[in-house]
């Protein structure tokens, strides 16, 4: 009992000593560590975003959406195969709740190389990592006449992937722009996308961002069509769309359907002002082919309107007073400073692949951050003086040695959770006082099994050796069944709820450690020293 | 040198397990009640389960005038909306029931800026979609299960059945326990309750293995000894350790629930309750269960010979 190897003592001082430096950087303002010299540890503990305020927003992505784009592009492809193989066709129609597209060749003998063509269509999906095959995104199938394609749910499983990923890189495009620190943009599932920004204030504008889709499109005014008389008969002519603009009340517009260009051209688009008004536009310039089409498209409609459309909203309607054949331009359209950068980060983004809704969201203020800080940090404070106090006075010595265990136990806690990067929320600061509470509770079955091996007669070094020895048993098996409760937690929980069995998980198996191990050393480096004829206990 | 005071003296001996009869009224009572008080009164359930969204402002003038923020905002056609003060005479909490569509409810927290406007400051938002409520109701039952099921193993493999059957009967009574706390003071029930409920198991459960590990040891030690003498024996030896282990944890816990804040205030609450009826069905409700369960003392009380037997053999492990 008395003796410990050395390289046990030195370990165990190391990890005691790397616990309470790695812990360090958190009593220091951030300000104040930024000053200090490289080799100091700088990592502090993440605050959550219940305690340092932000934004916690769920997205799903629409789904049907998704598949009616596609649906949209298979038939386009079976169009083409069709034409382009001078097959004749009817009926070519798409069914989104069946997911398919179902078309009927017209005489009998073109049915199989019909067949032959739109099995073609189908394209394997690839297992990202290891390349293996795991099916095709398309099903032929053909009944008589009729050729029927449809998407596997490999296939739109690999759709959904890609448009989340795709989704991903445009989140991430526009909250950067927000100027936030450190936001975090993950797929959540299968369909949906977490986002979280931390500190960010004004909410709305951050979710108007994210989620508006940013498809933008140019296209001819139908300069024939009386947009008034058809807004109220409804009678849109063919090859037409009737669309709004977002003043108030919306001005109808009657625009061609055909897309001039999309913003799929757009290479960079700038806020700025307009030279001769001075109001905030914003400035975009067109790849080569986006150029050609746009000079192309004003110059043969000089004098005549075109609307510019985001999100099938008209956002201004000009005229075309000269040929744009530079593949620059700007929007204007009564903007604000702010709406104009807003809206060129969304155009310099890209559109999302589909829509995205927000199914949770959950935002904290600075202010009740800052003010839960300042109730936890107090709330944990008194409670480990009463701890400390209690331990005291119920075990004297032993107590303050529990006591000082309890320290490094809390010091422990810190440094991992620096060192993992992980989050401390409010939740998280309840768990390290449980944690003290647990911590405790081993110390007090030691010293209780150690006045129990006093009272039946025993040494004091044999007391504290059997006293150690024995409560091993019930410390370890009553901590593992509350980890097993904890680990559930970690598997359940998103946010602050994780963020406390995180801590509560950190510090249960560093309390094995500290009440433990450390403790016992004290305990026996200072029966070495006073070599007592009977415990203070 | 100060030794410490003695809170519990050592050598008690009450008849716990002596008393069941009582104890058994008492442990059905905090078993039954709550559950006919989940069925009438119900349980004040959060967005978290049900959906919705929820509001926390501080307003400018301080107390904060109700009578005038209900007014703008039951004219929004939002349905059921529930204003209350929240923590300070300042700050006020706005609930309003979970909207058809995800859309709507978006456009209900728009509608709420637009009619408090620059008022209040906000400080804190939450929307939860029906989807979201469901899986949320899903998963925290999902976890409550998983948690007991894999204790129970765990003790099963560590001890007897017996000592697992008792663990959990204890546990479903500490659950109930709580979720009638949260009946009868009408706590909002969420999912930090869920996470209060699991730290409970675990933390209770903690306590019941430390009385089982004596239980299993005065098995071997005492071999003549009558069942209910020697569960009291078990009893009475831990009792002080019982008694300083569960006074430490409480007296950490308690300054959450005045310091705390209101967002932890729920949880805080959970927990205390949750620590003292731990600490009552240890005693009352797992040991007990031994004598009605018949705890086969072979199974502790092998001699070295019978190394087969699994009891012993993770004993010593």
């Amino acid at each position: 009992m008395l003796h410990f190897q050395k390289w046990k003592v030195i370990l165990v001082s190391a990890v005691v000593l790397a616990g309470f430096i790695f812990a360090a950087p958190n009593l220091i303002p951030a300000s104040a560590l930024q000053g200090l010299p490289n080799w100091i540890p700088h990592k502090q503990v993440n605050l959550g975003l219940d305690l340092q305020g932000g934004a916690h927003l769920l997205y799903r992505i629409d789904e049907k959406e998704l598949v009616e784009d596609w649906l949209g592009t298979i038939r386009g492809d079976v169009r083409e195969a069709l034409r382009s193989s001078r097959i004749g066709y009817v009926d070519l129609a798409q069914n989104v709740s069946a997911r398919s597209v179902s078309v009927r060749i017209r005489k009998a003998e073109d049915v199989d190389k019909a067949y032959s063509e739109l099995r073609k269509l189908a394209a394997p999906v690839g297992n990202d990592v290891f390349g293996g095959f795991s099916g095709n995104d398309l099903e032929v199938t053909k009944t008589g006449d009729k050729i029927t394609l449809t998407a596997t749910e490999v296939g739109l499983n690999d759709r959904i992937s890609s448009a989340i990923q795709a989704s991903i890189e445009t989140i991430r495009r526009r909250v950067d722009a927000f100027g936030t620190t450190e936001p975090s943009i993950q797929r959540e599932g299968r369909n949906r996308i977490l986002v979280q920004v931390p500190g960010v204030s004004d909410v709305q504008r951050l979710k108007g961002l994210i989620g508006e889709t940013g498809k933008l499109e140019f296209k001819l005014v139908d300069p024939s069509a009386n947009a008034a008389e058809i807004a109220l008969s409804k009678k849109v002519p063919p090859g037409d769309e009737l669309l709004y603009s977002e003043d108030e009340p919306p001005i109808p517009y009657v625009l061609k359907d055909r897309v001039m260009v999309s913003g799929e051209n757009l290479v960079d688009s700038q806020p700025g002002f307009d030279s001769r008004t001075g109001e905030p536009v914003v400035h975009f310039r067109f790849d080569a082919a986006g150029s050609k089409r746009f000079g192309r498209a004003t110059q043969d409609n000089v004098g005549l309107p075109f609307a510019i459309v985001l999100d099938n909203k008209v956002i201004s309607a000009p005229v075309i007073r000269e040929p744009i054949l530079g593949g620059t331009g700007q929007i204007s359209g009564n903007f604000s400073v702010q709406e104009a950068n807003d809206l060129s980060v969304l155009l310099r983004s890209g559109a999302l692949p589909a829509k995205l809704t927000v199914i949770e969201e959950r935002t904290v203020g600075a202010s009740l951050g800052a003010d839960s800080i300042d109730s936890g940090k107090k709330a944990a404070v008194v409670g480990m003086i009463l701890v400390v106090a209690f331990m005291f006075a119920a075990y004297g010595l032993f107590g303050l040695f529990a006591n000082m265990a309890l320290l490094v136990n809390v010091a422990l806690i810190f440094a991992v959770l620096s060192l993992m990067g992980a989050t401390l929320t409010l939740p998280g600061i309840a768990g390290i006082v449980l944690v003290i509470g647990i911590a405790v509770d081993a110390n007090v079955l030691i010293n209780e099994r150690i006045r129990e091996e006093i009272r039946a007669g025993k040494s004091p070094i044999a007391a504290v050796d059997s006293g150690y020895s024995r409560a091993l048993i019930a410390i370890i098996d009553s901590n593992v069944t509350t980890l097993i409760a904890v680990l559930v937690l970690f598997w359940l929980g998103s946010g602050p709820v994780r963020g406390f069995a995180v801590t509560l998980t950190i510090g249960i198996l560093a309390s094995m450690f500290t009440a433990v191990t450390v403790t016992r050393m004290m305990v026996a480096a200072w029966l070495r020293w006073k070599r007592p004829k009977e415990l203070p206990l | 040198m100060f030794r410490g005071i003695t809170f519990i003296p050592p050598d008690t001996k009450i008849d716990f397990v002596g008393q069941r009869a009582i104890t058994w009224f008492v442990s059905a009572f905090l078993t039954i009640v709550p559950l006919v008080l989940v069925a009438t009164v119900g349980l004040n359930m959060g967005i978290d389960f049900q959906g919705g969204t929820l509001i926390e402002v501080k307003t400018k003038d301080n107390p904060a005038n109700l009578a005038d923020i209900r007014g703008k905002i039951t004219g929004l056609g939002l349905g059921e909306v529930q204003i209350q003060e929240f923590g300070a005479p300042d700050e006020v909490l706005i609930r309003i029931a979970s909207q058809p569509t995800e859309e709507e409810q978006q456009a209900s927290i728009a509608k709420v800026k637009g009619a408090l406007g620059d008022s209040v400051e906000y400080r804190r938002t939450e929307i939860v979609g029906p989807t979201i409520s469901s899986e949320l109701i899903a998963g925290g039952t999902l976890a409550v299960v998983v948690a007991m099921i894999g204790i129970m193993i765990y003790v099963w493999f560590r001890f007897e059945w017996q000592f697992a059957v008792a663990a959990i009967a204890s546990l479903v009574h500490d659950v109930t326990a709580t979720i009638g706390l949260y009946a009868l003071l009408q706590l909002e029930f969420n999912v930090s309750s869920i996470a209060a409920i699991l730290t409970i198991i675990g933390y209770s459960l903690n306590d019941k293995v430390v009385i089982f590990d004596r239980i299993r040891e005065n098995l071997r030690k005492y071999k003549r000894l009558p069942l209910v003498d020697l569960l009291d024996r078990s009893i009475n030896e831990m009792l002080s350790r019982a008694v300083l282990t569960h006074v430490t944890t409480f007296l950490a816990m308690l300054p959450f629930l005045f310091f705390g804040g209101e967002a932890i205030y729920g949880f805080a609450v959970a927990m205390c309750f949750g620590i003292v009826v731990g600490a009552y069905s240890s005693i009352f409700v797992a040991s007990p269960m031994q004598l009605i369960l018949g705890v086969q003392r072979e199974a502790f009380s092998g001699s070295p010979s019978a190394t087969k037997d699994k009891s012993e053999a993770a004993a010593r492990a």
